[in-house]
């Protein structure tokens, strides 16, 4: 086996297509495209830092929606934020055939092309576990708020669905993992960092955060959730399948 | 706002509400207005799930339990001895719309006891509906419930509000109705649901002209029939069904496993098991009907009346028509994939889809997803290796359920049912 050029970019999506570009322009014969963040030395390996480029960006994104089609490009995009360790190079693959004229969206006997819709289809599954599961406290400052740790970078796409939803009133919805947020302040929503105290989700520190109402509605929804329950149809394996345990800790009504 | 008081009325309401089995919220267009609360106009969303499995995606509540009516299998008949409440209309509007808020529902699903008459109830169900969206601006979603007997003029009005309205007809055969809810006469029910779907069809002609017609019951009507209070077979609960998707256009008819709630002779008694299977067995049979192209017919007839339990109605059907298989999957139209068992209409777009760009063996329909343990021996691919073996029905029957593990085993296998019953007397 030969050498292999490592291409390094900083993990974000725009990076990510200035390595594509990248590659297309120095076309090496074996690559890797790997996030800074996961990158092992390898003494055997050429290593070239990718600089993020927006123009760079630009022009492969313009290039995969109008060559290979807008739904490849969603699918794409959608498949990036699943964060697995074979994205780069699952990716890159499927651009190569999409920009060779292959289809990449419908071709299900192409390997390449399973994997990309199961990427796609988990980030869609855990985006609208998220829009369901997302419970929001209304804070004393009258901004609903709500704390996630999706399996996936989902709020991206998250973001459209609760500014449709919930058009007046103001919302947060912070990623615990990741240590971002999407703030919609009544006109648009906005990627926000900071610091989260860290006895917010205490019951003792809750009066001092929320308004005083908030904790009768979490109440109350706790109470409509044991009465709408059928005991002699209750079914625990089911129940799991839907609202697996690590989702929660964000749950009010899983909450003692 | 008395917060313990109204915990105490939900309670009540909410736990008189349950045994209605719909929860959808999908299939409304209504989308957010003038930046007001709320958006309908995607898929349905479950919130949470109960422990008993089911999707929760609406604040489902009665207005009221008190009730004029004693049918036997309600358990918020007259002659029922619980607590009875009575929620104010602005208190359902307040408590729709701060869990709307949090994100907790898709809207809100308001049923009722019958009060006074059906119009006086009719009446306050439209007025929740009214002031959440007038006073609201709330683009939630809402399912009303229609009630028996109400009139025209309120049908119409109510429409104009809600996302979907239902109406239970409860007993799948009008003997059924008249031995458990003697009170109760099927044209009440009719009445509604005829006045709902002559303005759905009336909406959508005026629309294409007048593109201002204001919307009526954009996600239609649905009703629910109880399974195995009244002895009735799968055939007459399911003509029954097609009867009333056909003539009604209904969005869904929903079955739901009778549950137990008093001791009265004409039904089973408490502690009789909920029919879940049989429920299951009903819905794969409505979903077949509505997305798989079968006609009752072919699933259910004087020679074969009852679903069998063991295997699912598809496999069933394909059991008892071997001259159609194999399929052969490279070349086969849409309608003769769909009948493939363990062939689902998913996998049925992605074999389409696939097979444009090469043949399909076994290894490719593994990756799309398909049941091959069903499968195999209904088709035909690219691969060489496929059964030729003529089989009869009871021997691929016999093997396809030696390989299969289904979550229902424990309750058809009569000798898993042995073994337990002797482990336990040999503990005692």
């Amino acid at each position: 086996m030969g050498m292999i050029d490592q291409y390094i970019y900083d993990g974000s999506f725009e990076g990510f297509l200035t390595a594509v570009f990248e590659v297309y322009d120095r076309k090496p014969t074996l690559v890797k495209i790997v996030s800074e963040r996961l990158v092992t030395e390898n003494f055997f390996d050429e290593e070239h830092t990718v600089y993020t480029d927006q123009v760079k960006s630009d022009r492969v994104w313009r290039g995969i929606e109008d060559k290979i089609g807008k739904k490849a490009g969603n699918f794409i995009y959608k498949a990036f934020l699943s964060e697995q360790s074979d994205r780069e190079q699952v990716l890159l693959r499927i651009i190569k055939k999409g920009f060779k004229g292959e289809n990449v969206t419908d071709n299900f006997a192409d390997i390449d092309v399973l994997r990309l819709t199961n990427l796609v289809k988990i980030v869609g599954r855990e985006k609208h576990r998220m829009d369901a599961f997302i419970r929001f406290r209304l804070t004393k400052d009258n901004v609903y708020f709500a704390e996630v740790a999706p399996d996936f970078d989902t709020l991206p796409l998250n973001a459209i669905h609760f500014k449709n939803r919930y058009a007046d009133q103001k919302w947060l919805i912070y990623d615990r993992c990741r240590n971002y947020g999407i703030f919609y302040d009544l006109k648009t929503v906005n990627y926000v960092q900071l610091e989260i105290s860290n006895d917010i989700n205490s019951s003792l520190a809750a009066p001092f955060y929320f308004t005083h109402d908030e904790m009768h509605y979490q109440d109350l929804w706790k109470n409509y959730f044991k009465s709408t329950n059928i005991p002699s149809r209750k079914n625990m394996r089911l129940h799991l399948q839907h609202v697996p345990k690590r989702y929660w800790k964000y749950l009010s009504e899983k909450l003692p | 706002m008395n917060f313990e008081r109204i915990k105490e009325k939900l309670n009540i309401l909410a736990d008189a509400a349950k045994y209605d089995v719909s929860c959808s919220s999908s299939g409304s267009k209504r989308a957010n207005k003038d930046k007001g609360l709320g958006d309908s106009s995607g898929m349905g969303i479950c919130h949470t799930y109960t422990e008993d499995g089911r999707c929760v995606s609406l604040l489902k509540i009665l207005l009221t339990n008190h009730c004029i009516f004693d049918c036997a299998y309600c358990v918020t008949r007259k002659s029922n001895d619980v607590k009875r409440a009575a929620f104010k209309v602005q208190e359902v509007v307040d408590l729709t719309i701060n869990f709307y808020r949090r994100n907790y529902i898709e809207g809100l699903f308001l049923s009722s006891g019958i009060f006074k008459n059906a119009d006086y109830t009719m009446e306050r169900l439209v007025l929740v509906a009214k002031k959440l969206r007038l006073e609201e601006n709330f683009n939630g979603y809402i399912h009303l419930k229609s009630i028996p007997g109400a009139s025209d003029e309120l049908m119409r009005e109510a429409g104009l509000h809600a996302d979907r309205l239902s109406l239970n007809i409860e007993i799948p055969t009008e003997q059924g109705l008249k031995l458990l809810a003697p009170d109760k006469k099927r044209e009440d029910f009719i009445k509604p649901m005829l006045k709902v779907k002559n303005e759905i069809i009336q909406y959508k002609s005026e629309k294409k002209l007048i593109k201002s017609t204001p919307i009526y019951a954009p996600a239609g009507q649905s009703t629910q029939m109880i399974i195995g209070a009244t002895g009735e077979t799968d055939a007459q609960i399911m003509y029954t069904s097609a009867y009333f998707y056909k003539e009604f256009q209904m969005k869904r008819v929903y079955y739901s496993g009778y549950i137990p709630i008093s001791h009265d002779e004409r039904l089973p008694s408490i502690g009789t098991d909920v029919p879940m299977l049989r429920e299951n067995r009903l819905y794969q049979t409505d979903w077949l009907l509505r997305f798989y192209g079968f006609s009752i017919q072919e699933l259910l007839n004087k020679e074969h009346p009852n679903l069998e339990t063991d295997i699912d109605p598809k496999l069933s059907w394909a059991l008892r028509n071997l001259q159609h298989f194999p399929v052969d999957v490279n070349h086969a139209d849409r309608r003769l994939l769909a009948r493939i068992p363990g062939v689902g209409m998913r996998s049925v777009d992605k074999i389409i889809n696939a097979r444009r760009y090469r043949k399909l063996g076994w290894e490719h329909l593994k990756a799309i997803g398909i049941s091959m343990n069903r499968a195999q021996y209904f088709l035909v691919c690219a691969s060489s290796q496929f059964e030729t073996k003529d089989r009869t029905a009871a021997q691929l029957k016999s093997l396809i359920m030696g390989t299969s593990a289904s979550k229902w085993r424990g309750a058809y296998s009569s000798q898993l049912n042995l073994f337990e019953s002797n482990a336990n007397v040999s503990v005692s």
